[in-house]
């Protein structure tokens, strides 16, 4: 790290900027960029496969004459999205919308008009995609020490002080600048460790357990999650989070400085900001 | 990202008067997306490499799993109060509306193909067969699940009973049904024929099978998706190879719908 440092400092034609750092490894680097593509690809085919059924339930069993927690419907060319019970109109969202009766409206969705058995082959396709270069990335993480060196959080970062000084820091819009930048915040650290160790095997795990064959086999899957409806359920709620994860990263992005973050996630290298003006 | 230098900083002013409106231009922008969007869907390269991860999950999940597993068996409590019925909900041809006027009592079912004596059964036969009856969920390919309780004939008493050919790869079901005019069949492997849990079924939840459900014979294979669980099964054949027989894909979904053959997820 020094010597990119050095290096990168000398080579740096205007005296005045921050140094260009190497701080994205490639295989981070390969890993986002595939992530980046399969994670809409599975998003979209999920909401096409979700709308052959758009209601989800708890327990071992659940169809139309049950009671689902929630339902994306529409009656005429109104939709709604009811929670518990509770309705909420969401025509040109949910439920109805591009004159289209699905529960995702056709712009999201692979394919775009409805075909459960195109969205279950894009699905599974690209689960392998993800399922292997996921596992090659958790080998690098250990390997490498990435996860120990760049996610683990450190011991001084541990402190409920220090998170919510984090915490504080990012309500502000205001994000690490200087020697600072060099590595991932807590929060963002705490960001990454949610996707990798509850959010993906999560996903994994409950898209398992819709499988019959697998149910069958690894009962004990099944029951873990509280039967297959409900793993379908936690499936929907993970896919949630991972769109609540890309909307917050993206944002995140924007405002750090989009170049910058840009080049550092393409090329590997990235500007150290400006420390503060205190 | 036109060249004309009257385009970008004059452009918005001259906008209100122009008919594409920035609304057109997004929708319009949406409609290309999607346009591109079910052209790669539609190209064979990437079809080819969808099936692939069709085939993984094929392969992976036989490799994985013991073949003889059996599906969760539940309780009559846990029973769904209400099973809905799916698919054809009845076949309504002529022939099919006088078996079950008279309750199927003329109805036969054959089992034959390679085997060394086809066999032919009526309803009182299959009755008094050795029988199985097991409380599973069926789940559907949409993502439903229901639990019911099923009672029929182990399949692979009926394959041995004709003699089925060691060379037999598949077990072909054909049904009274159809769609379209397009008859409805589906086809399952040794694997799945020979599962302890793989039965022929003449009831549900404790009563002859009801038209909607599938009467008189309907086959439950309980580690597959709903669609691989044909209903209003008239004939039994098996086969070394599913080439040529209706789109040769196995099934009616598979060879019409682009469903998977394996229903495994």
């Amino acid at each position: 790290m020094a010597t990119h440092y050095a290096n990168a400092d000398a080579e740096s034609p205007r005296t005045d900027e921050s140094p260009l750092i190497y701080r994205t490894r490639l295989p981070v680097r390969i890993w986002h960029w595939i992530n980046a593509l399969s994670i809409f690809v599975m998003l979209m085919s999920g909401m096409m496969i979700f709308n052959a059924h758009p209601r989800l339930y708890w327990g071992q069993y659940g169809a139309n004459f049950d009671h689902p927690w929630l339902v994306i419907g529409h009656r005429g060319t109104s939709g709604y999205l009811s929670l518990w019970g509770h309705e909420i109109s969401t025509t040109g969202f949910l439920g109805y919308a591009q004159n289209a009766p699905y529960a995702f409206p056709p712009l999201v969705t692979i394919p775009s008009s409805y075909s459960l058995s195109d969205g279950r082959q894009w699905h599974f396709a690209f689960a392998w995609v993800l399922l292997i270069t996921g596992t090659l990335f958790m080998v690098y993480n250990i390997v490498s020490g990435h996860l120990q060196r760049d996610l683990a959080l450190k011991r001084e970062e541990r402190s409920f002080a220090h998170l919510w000084h984090d915490i504080k820091e990012h309500a502000r819009l205001r994000f690490p600048t200087g020697e600072a930048a060099r590595s991932y915040n807590p929060l963002q650290k705490i960001a990454y460790l949610g996707v990798l160790f509850v959010l993906i095997p999560t996903v994994i795990l409950t898209g398992c357990t819709m499988s019959p064959t697998l149910n069958a086999a690894f009962p004990w899957l099944t029951e873990l999650f509280g039967g297959r409806p409900s793993a379908r359920s936690i499936h929907f709620l993970c896919a949630t989070g991972f769109a609540l994860f890309i909307v917050v990263h993206l944002l995140a992005v924007l405002l750090a400085g989009p170049f910058n973050e840009l080049r550092s996630i393409i090329t590997g290298w990235y500007r150290l900001p400006k420390e503060r003006s205190k | 990202m036109s060249k004309d230098p009257t385009s970008g900083l004059i452009m918005p002013a001259a906008a209100p008067s122009s008919l594409i409106t920035r609304r057109n231009a997004l929708v319009g922008g949406a409609g290309l997306l999607l346009a591109g969007c079910d052209q790669i869907n539609a190209s064979p390269t990437v079809k080819s490499f969808l099936s692939l991860g069709e085939k993984a999950t094929h392969s992976a999940q036989r490799l994985v799993t013991d073949r003889n597993a059996l599906a969760r068996e539940f309780t009559r409590a846990d029973m769904s109060p209400v099973f809905r019925q799916n698919g054809n909900q009845n076949p309504g041809t002529t022939e099919y509306n006088a078996l079950a006027a008279n309750n199927f009592a003329d109805w036969t079912l054959s089992v034959d193909g390679m085997v060394k004596q086809p066999i032919r059964l009526s309803l009182a036969q299959l009755m008094a067969a050795p029988r199985r009856t097991q409380i599973t969920r069926h789940d559907c390919v949409e993502g439903w699940s229901a639990i019911g309780e099923w009672s029929g004939v182990p399949l692979g008493l009926l394959l041995r009973r004709a003699g089925m050919s060691a060379n037999a790869k598949y077990v072909v079901f054909h049904c009274a049904d159809s769609t379209g005019g397009i008859p409805y069949y589906e086809s399952i492997d040794m694997i799945d024929a020979f599962h302890p849990q793989t039965i022929l079924a003449t009831h549900m939840n404790g009563a002859p099978l009801t038209v909607g459900h599938g009467a008189p014979l309907r086959l439950r294979v309980e580690r597959q998706l709903g669609y691989k669980q044909a209903k209003y099964v008239m004939r039994v054949e098996a086969v070394a190879s599913l080439d040529g027989i209706h789109g040769g894909k196995g099934g009616y979904w598979e060879d019409h719908r682009g469903y998977q053959w394996f229903a495994g997820i």
